[in-house]
């Protein structure tokens, strides 16, 4: 009797006859995590490292990624779309706005969280304002940058669920799918993917902080 | 230009009735704050209990952790497979969502207060509850806040997805719009759940500043971002 009611909730076969359709959907998954983080890192890195040589626009700076931050991802998808469409760019803008709160700040707090005894210490030894930033601030701002883009990517890989309502696939679409014909599996292989991936890219991503910084214990 | 006007245009058409703006707000504020309250009164005890003794914090933190990479968008779908329209699952989504982030920011509070003072506390005779609810929980406010405000913002872009599943609330606009492909309806519904999304962050920020002690607010507003950098939304 179980036995029956787990066979109806959860049908073994229907991965089996899937396969291409989940592993094309898990590649959109990673490819709309990847892109977005990457962007967002590009955008990200230049502003902090401003805020961090004329602190007065780490406030403003902070305020405008926090009110994009706080805009829900299927609105903001929406609002992008009479500009985008319904395309992979409306997805990838969305979720790079998302990454630029997170990196702009872990990238400056990791900078100004260098001690003042090691910033003077290089000044005393006559670097100059940009080769003390690349030679001493940066490689000990390591662990809290990289933490940064632990966080983003996680999140990142939540969001992704979402911009399958907007028609670009990604693991959310086994949702829906599931959703359509009332069919529980590709929901629950979606959820496990989701989460198994989201585990997956922050525990590699930490070991790749851990061998980088060996000198570090992990970030915050 | 002309798509902003009529969208602008929607709303007077659109503020009253059964389908009507001023009843959707009602309904998604309504699943908001009641999800809210309920994970409030789960998730601060249990983060006082862990943060006061210091046992099970590292496990309340794993827990959390996992939680945060469980894609909300699929629990809600799950809900509706095994429950139909039904807003009871929902509402445990709902408040299953926003525990996590008051649990640890909680703990994380009451453990970082200075054990000096918590020494001092005690040794003017204070129990072990005088000293929660007197020193530990008005030091740890500020975490404690930026938890409870990281949550309920979720919360409220979460409770978009209950329309997915034939439910009331703002998410309605946007999902049967998509579905007739109205673009005016979809993008006034989306500008709709970014404005209470948005006045949420702005009303729980005032209440922060309300119940934080004065010293203490330059940290609120400083750990307000951290909560929200380091727990992931929808």
């Amino acid at each position: 009797m179980t036995a029956a009611l787990a066979a109806a909730f959860f049908r073994w076969d229907w991965i089996g006859s899937h396969l291409d359709d989940i592993q094309s959907r898990l590649t959109e998954h990673v490819v709309l995590t990847v892109v977005p983080v990457a962007i967002g890192f590009v955008l990200a890195f230049p502003l902090a490292l401003a805020a961090v040589r004329w602190p007065r626009l780490y406030g403003p700076l902070l305020g405008v990624t926090g009110v994009l931050f706080t805009i829900p991802s299927l609105a903001l998808f929406v609002l992008l779309l009479p500009f985008t469409g319904l395309s992979r760019a409306t997805a990838v803008i969305g979720l790079t706005t998302y990454t630029l709160l997170i990196l702009v700040r872990n990238t400056v707090e990791g900078i100004n969280g260098v001690p003042r005894d090691v910033r003077e210490a290089a000044e005393a030894m006559g670097y100059t304002r940009l080769r003390r930033l690349l030679r001493v601030e940066l490689p000990l701002a390591v662990p809290v940058i990289l933490a940064g883009v632990r966080i983003a990517t996680v999140t990142t890989i939540g969001l992704v669920t979402i911009t399958a309502v907007i028609g670009q696939g990604g693991l959310g679409q086994l949702f829906i799918d599931g959703f359509i014909r009332r069919f529980p599996t590709p929901l629950i292989v979606g959820l496990v993917l989701s989460i198994v991936l989201a585990v997956a890219a922050d525990l590699s991503l930490l070991a790749a902080q851990r061998w980088w910084t060996p000198w570090s214990r992990a970030g915050n | 230009m002309a798509f902003f006007l009529e969208v602008l245009a929607w709303f007077p058409d659109h503020w009253s009735g059964t389908t009507g703006v001023a009843r959707r707000v009602a309904q998604h504020v309504g699943y908001s704050s009641a999800a809210s309250l309920l994970a409030v009164a789960i998730a601060l005890p249990l983060g006082l209990a862990v943060g006061h003794t210091g046992k099970g914090g590292q496990l309340a933190i794993n827990v959390a952790n996992v939680g945060r990479a469980i894609p909300s968008f699929g629990i809600v779908i799950l809900a509706f497979i095994l429950a139909g329209i039904n807003l009871v699952p929902v509402m445990v989504a709902l408040v299953a969502l926003a525990i996590p982030p008051i649990v640890t920011n909680t703990y994380v509070g009451i453990r970082s207060v200075d054990p000096e003072v918590r020494d001092a506390a005690e040794g003017m005779g204070m129990t072990g509850w005088q000293v929660l609810r007197r020193v530990e929980l008005p030091v740890a406010m500020p975490l404690v806040m930026a938890g409870v405000r990281t949550a309920t913002v979720q919360v409220v872009a979460t409770a978009t997805l209950a329309a997915f599943i034939g439910l009331g609330g703002l998410g309605r606009y946007i999902f049967d719009g998509l579905q007739v492909r109205d673009s005016v309806r979809v993008v006034a519904g989306a500008l709709l759940v970014a404005a209470l999304s948005l006045l949420t962050e702005l009303l729980l920020a005032a209440l922060q500043r309300t119940v934080v002690p004065r010293g203490l607010r330059d940290r609120a507003a400083a750990e307000t971002t951290r909560a929200k950098t380091s727990a992931a939304a929808v």
